[in-house]
């Protein structure tokens, strides 16, 4: 049961959080801050589960997550969105691309923490 | 005595004048310039086409030889024109709605542009006018000859010949020089028309002047006048009182049917308005022409000898008294009447046997081909100019033949007897919505038939076509059958009794076998447009184009009308109907303008042929639509209202369709913008979040990892805070609620103060300025524009990528505008991000931290409101924006 | 075509204008009249009429005749529009008009 998480996120306060929470957890966590080479780092990195954010410069987090999921030997990668808008209609463009987990932000640490833990073992 | 050669000199020298007249007429038509060839005193010269030779000569040998009977050949037109009320202002406006070429056009257009009709009327027209065309042959070659002084022996009837021929010759000539030049949609001829009007005047002065001549000159005043006329043979006035009205109406009818009246009064009108003019004019000038003819008959008679032709008496007189100027001036007054006459008849009959005989023909023989084989408009004009050539000559052929003795002076009012006959089929196809084709077919042909035998054939001469046998007893020896006692109706004058039975049998089959016949669809609808003319009824019906090809219908308009013509014809009928190009869509309403643009050049009968030809018989569909509806004007205006409805509806749709789109666009951008604005919100909510919650709930915590974690949770407050802080005043400012703060103060304060504020935190930016250009006094939102340099300043501190990053302000006026740029000396915003910068929520490159985009935004909303702008000045390097600011006090506040 | 029946009082200007329009038609019957009147002076019994007295009738009938309708011409002319009327006198033109 490997432990890495790529966490795919612009920003710096919001990446500070989320390592700071997953690492006292025991997570090794990778970080990666922009769109255009995000597919890139994955097929690099194999993590266990990703964290993908929704808005993020060059690619939009649904165009990386059709890749990801059309990619062979990634598509059963577990991977979880977060996403600052919270409408009906972006979670189920979530789940029609294929994003195992959706979150919106601001999201409580513990329902993260939970969230992907569960991702790995499933 | 004035010799023959001279008198030939002066007549070419007239007819060099009229050619010139003529093509100069021509000339300033073609450039559009020429007000005067359109003024109505032209017009109702032209009409004194009516007053032939026949009328300058041989009105004073009528007076000399029964008196006061000539006046009703001038008395009929006057009572036609003073009522031009009734009718001829009806014949004005079909002529111009119908766009008709010729009366054989304008009668067979109102029933239903039957070729039948015009051929037929066409071939009356001919009939009747060719002994006409002779008259005025004969009236000039005997003028010559009273010249000439010897009678008509051998000798001179040799000359005679010859001149009737050259004069043919000339007359042929000039017509189809001046008639025939290019094919006038609305067949109007301007030169033709001058050169009319002139002729007009030279004959009417003529004859006044040797009228004045023979009251005052020869009888002594006009007492010593009126004295001469009672003690003469004319001294009675006693005419028959049939032959008197008989006459009178004739005339009238004459004047209306003329194929040559007809061109002159309506298809070379150019304004009804100079009808007007016309009413009056013409009859005045009617006047004038026959005011001195009682006077001259009867001087004449009392002064010349017993054996001169009356009819001469115009010239008699003068040459007797050794007047050789007033002679010649008399001679050419006759030579214009003629020549008018036979100039303006040869166009009308040729127009029409073009159109209505030779170009059938022709389309018939090229079959389908109408589109491609030849230039049409080459073929019509030749037509044109052989029919002109035929008819003189024809003419001439009957003034040989009828060798022009006196049986040629009645044969005018003959001519008139047989035009005469169209007479009931026009006036009630203007005014009865009844009258069908087969009635005016039948009325016309029963009436030129009675014509024909109880006058025209009578007219040559006993024993020339009707035996003596036929005259004294009948046809087939029945009694009632006699040429001139049709019926029984005994010892009437044969003039008068010809032209009662004609119009009578003409008007009653007429009025019987329309009321009997049941008329075409078409026949219907034209005679609703014909006879509705005033009610600009829209032109209903006539083609649908399902299988109409444009452009087959453009290749043979081209051929007709000439190249560029027709395409901006075409060209302005697609921009009617909202599309570009030379192609419109073939609709009905298209179809028959063309239909009617075409039929200026071949007629209507043909034009209507040959968009059939294209249009593929679509009128049979319009005729099974028709034979549907019960009253099909009224149905057609049902359904022009309906329509009328739907494109109003279909409008509103689109209005509709279009505001939706609108709205969506608005609803979407505002999506849009929402969620940008929640994004915007969320991001610093959850660093807030997320790390209150590590706060709160770790408790091993490193004492600089707290303070860090604090101030994040700090620093991101402050930031949501300063996002919802510029949300609100961008919403303010673009709702326009903002109230500025008008205060005073110079500019160099004013940045001052903006390089401080925005001068606090990291990053040392340093700021270039020249003072001394800074000292210009503003009045203006000191404030808000203090805002805007904060901003700027901010944004080159936050985002100048240079080493040691600078930022220059410089000041100019230009004008009354102020102009501040702030430059710096980074890298700048690249060419496809400088228009997008302004909008909310752009930022350029990576997010740093603090801000959220808004910042341009309001910098440019609060520019707005203070009547400048603030734009991105490309080419300077590094980043550069430019606040432009009117000096004048033009704020934009609410 | 309209076929209803136009207002019964109009004002002056109109009327004025349809009297007008019922001079101009009515003219050339008047004129119809008028030149055939001369032939009663014809008689069977001993009064003659000379041709000068005829004529100066004629001409002076025709003076007349052609003064008055260049005045109607003239003043048909003043606010018209030829397309207003028709010849039954009902009025098929803009609605003001009527």
């Amino acid at each position: 049961m490997g432990r890495q998480v790529l966490l795919i996120e612009d920003e710096p306060n919001i990446i500070e959080a989320i390592r700071f929470i997953l690492s006292r957890d025991g997570w090794d966590v990778k970080t990666h801050s922009n769109g255009v080479d995000a597919v890139d780092a994955v097929r690099a990195r194999m993590p266990d589960v990703i964290i993908l954010d929704v808005m993020l410069p060059g690619k939009s987090g649904f165009d990386i997550l059709t890749e990801i999921r059309g990619d062979a030997a990634l598509a059963q990668m577990p991977v979880l969105m977060l996403t600052a808008r919270g409408q009906t209609k972006d979670r189920e463009m979530a789940e029609r691309a294929g994003a195992s987990h959706y979150m919106t932000k601001p999201f409580s640490n513990a329902e993260i923490l939970e969230t992907v833990r569960q991702l790995v073992v499933t | 005595m004035p010799t023959l050669n001279m008198l030939v000199l002066v007549c070419l020298l007239y007819v060099v004048l009229l050619f010139l007249v003529a093509f100069a007429a021509d000339r300033a038509a073609l450039r559009g310039r020429g007000k005067w060839l359109r003024s109505p005193i032209v017009y109702t010269l032209s009409l004194s086409i009516y007053c032939t030779a026949w009328t300058f000569y041989g009105a004073v040998g009528f007076a000399a030889r029964s008196g006061l009977e000539f006046v009703t050949i001038y008395l009929g037109p006057t009572l036609v024109m003073i009522g031009w009320w009734w009718v001829l202002r009806k014949m004005v406006r079909v002529g111009q709605a119908q766009r008709i070429t010729s009366i054989a056009d304008l009668i067979s257009s109102r029933y239903g542009k039957s070729n039948t009709l015009a051929v037929f009327v066409t071939l009356l027209a001919v009939v009747g006018t060719t002994p006409y065309i002779a008259l005025q042959l004969q009236s000039v070659t005997l003028s010559f000859a009273a010249f000439a002084e010897t009678g008509p022996d051998t000798a001179q009837a040799m000359s005679r010949q010859a001149t009737a021929f050259w004069l043919a010759l000339g007359l042929a000539l000039f017509t189809i020089l001046f008639g025939t030049r290019n094919l006038d949609a609305n067949e109007r001829h301007h030169g033709v028309v001058m050169a009319i009007a002139l002729e007009a005047v030279v004959k009417l002065f003529a004859l006044l002047a040797v009228g004045v001549f023979v009251v005052w000159g020869l009888a002594g005043g006009v007492s010593e006048t009126l004295a001469r006329i009672d003690a003469s043979e004319i001294a009675e006035w006693n005419v028959s009182g049939s032959r008197w009205i008989g006459l009178t109406a004739l005339s009238a009818a004459a004047f209306l049917c003329l194929p040559r009246m007809f061109q002159v009064m309506v298809v070379e009108n150019e304004n009804e308005d100079h009808l007007r003019t016309a009413a009056w004019a013409f009859p005045a000038y009617l006047m004038l022409m026959s005011l001195f003819v009682v006077p001259i008959a009867a001087v004449g008679l009392d002064l010349l000898p017993k054996s001169t032709n009356p009819d001469l008496f115009v010239l008699s007189l003068p040459l007797a008294e050794g007047r050789e100027g007033l002679a010649i001036l008399s001679f050419l007054g006759g030579f214009s009447s003629a020549t008018s006459m036979v100039i303006v008849a040869a166009i009308a009959l040729s127009t029409m046997v073009s159109n209505h005989i030779v170009m059938p023909i022709w389309l018939n023989m090229t079959g389908g081909n109408a589109v491609i084989s030849g230039d049409v408009r080459q073929v019509a004009l030749l037509a044109r100019r052989l029919s002109i050539a035929g008819i003189v000559f024809l003419g001439y052929l009957y003034f040989q033949i009828s060798g022009g003795g006196t049986a040629l002076a009645k044969i005018g009012l003959v001519s008139f007897a047989g035009v005469a006959q169209f007479l009931p089929a026009m006036i009630g196809g203007l005014f009865w919505r009844g009258a069908t084709r087969t009635g005016a077919l039948a009325g016309l042909l029963i009436g030129s038939v009675v014509w024909l035998y109880s006058l025209f054939l009578p007219s040559f001469g006993a024993s020339m076509v009707l035996s003596e046998d036929i005259m004294q007893n009948g046809l087939l020896g029945l009694s009632w059958l006699r040429p001139q006692a049709l019926f029984g109706a005994e010892g009437m004058d044969p003039l008068v009794h010809a032209v009662m039975w004609s119009m009578l049998l003409n008007t009653s089959g007429f009025i019987l076998f329309s009321l009997l016949s049941f008329p075409k669809p078409i026949e219907r609808l034209q005679g609703a447009q014909f006879v509705n003319v005033y009610d600009h009824s829209p032109t209903t019906g006539g083609w649908t184009g399902g299988l109409a090809q444009t452009e087959d219908l453009l290749i043979m308009a081209q051929r007709i009308m000439g190249g560029s013509q027709a395409q901006s014809f075409f060209a302005r009928a697609a921009e009617r109907q909202g599309i570009g190009g030379y192609l419109p869509e073939p609709s009905p309403d298209f179809l028959q303008a063309l239909e009617r643009e075409l039929s200026g050049s071949v007629g209507g009968a043909a034009a209507h042929a040959m968009v059939g030809q294209i249009v593929g018989g679509a009128s049979v569909s319009v005729e099974d639509l028709m034979a549907v509806a019960d009253e099909t004007a009224q149905i057609m205006e049902y359904s022009n209202r309906l329509e009328a409805k739907s494109t109003e509806l279909t409008r509103t749709a689109r209005q509709l369709r279009e505001a939706n789109e609108k709205l969506t666009q608005l609803s979407r951008q505002k999506d849009a913008f929402l969620s940008q604005v929640s994004h915007e919100l969320r991001t610093p909510m959850t660093s807030i979040r997320a790390f209150s919650e590590i706060l709160r709930d770790s408790d091993a915590l490193k004492p600089a990892e707290s303070s860090k974690y604090a101030s994040v949770i700090h620093d991101e407050a402050i930031r949501l805070t300063r996002l919802l802080d510029d949300l609100l005043d961008l919403s303010v400012l673009e709702s326009g609620q903002v109230s500025l703060n008008v205060q005073t103060g110079t500019l160099g304060d004013l940045l001052d103060r903006a390089a401080a504020s925005a001068a606090g935190g990291s990053g040392d930016l340093e700021i270039r300025r020249k003072r001394g250009d800074e000292d210009i006094v503003l009045s203006t939102d000191l404030d808000r524009l203090a805002q805007v340099f904060i901003n700027l300043i901010a944004n080159a501190r936050k985002y100048c990528d240079a080493n040691k990053p600078s930022l220059t302000i410089s000041t100019r006026v230009a004008g009354d505008t102020l102009l501040v740029d702030f430059i710096d000396n980074g890298t700048g915003i690249p060419t496809d991000k400088q228009g997008v910068i302004f909008e909310k929520f752009s930022r350029i490159g990576d997010t740093k931290a603090g801000g959220a985009g808004l910042g341009l935004a309001i910098c440019r909303e609060i520019m707005a409101r203070l009547g400048g702008q603030v734009t991105y000045l490309p080419g300077q390097g590094g980043a550069a924006f430019r606040v432009i600011l009117p000096l004048q006090e033009r704020l934009a506040a609410q | 075509m309209s076929t209803e029946p136009g207002p019964v009082f109009v004002e002056r200007r109109t009327y004025r204008r349809r009297r007008l329009v019922d001079a101009a038609r009515l003219l050339p019957v008047l004129g119809v009249a008028l030149i055939c009147l001369p032939l009663l002076w014809i008689s069977d019994t001993g009064t003659t009429t000379s041709t000068t007295y005829a004529m100066i009738y004629f001409f002076g009938l025709w003076v007349a005749l052609v003064v008055v309708t260049g005045l109607l011409a003239k003043y048909l002319k003043e606010g018209t529009d030829l397309r207003a009327e028709d010849d039954n006198g009902s009025s098929s033109g803009p609605p003001g008009e009527a």
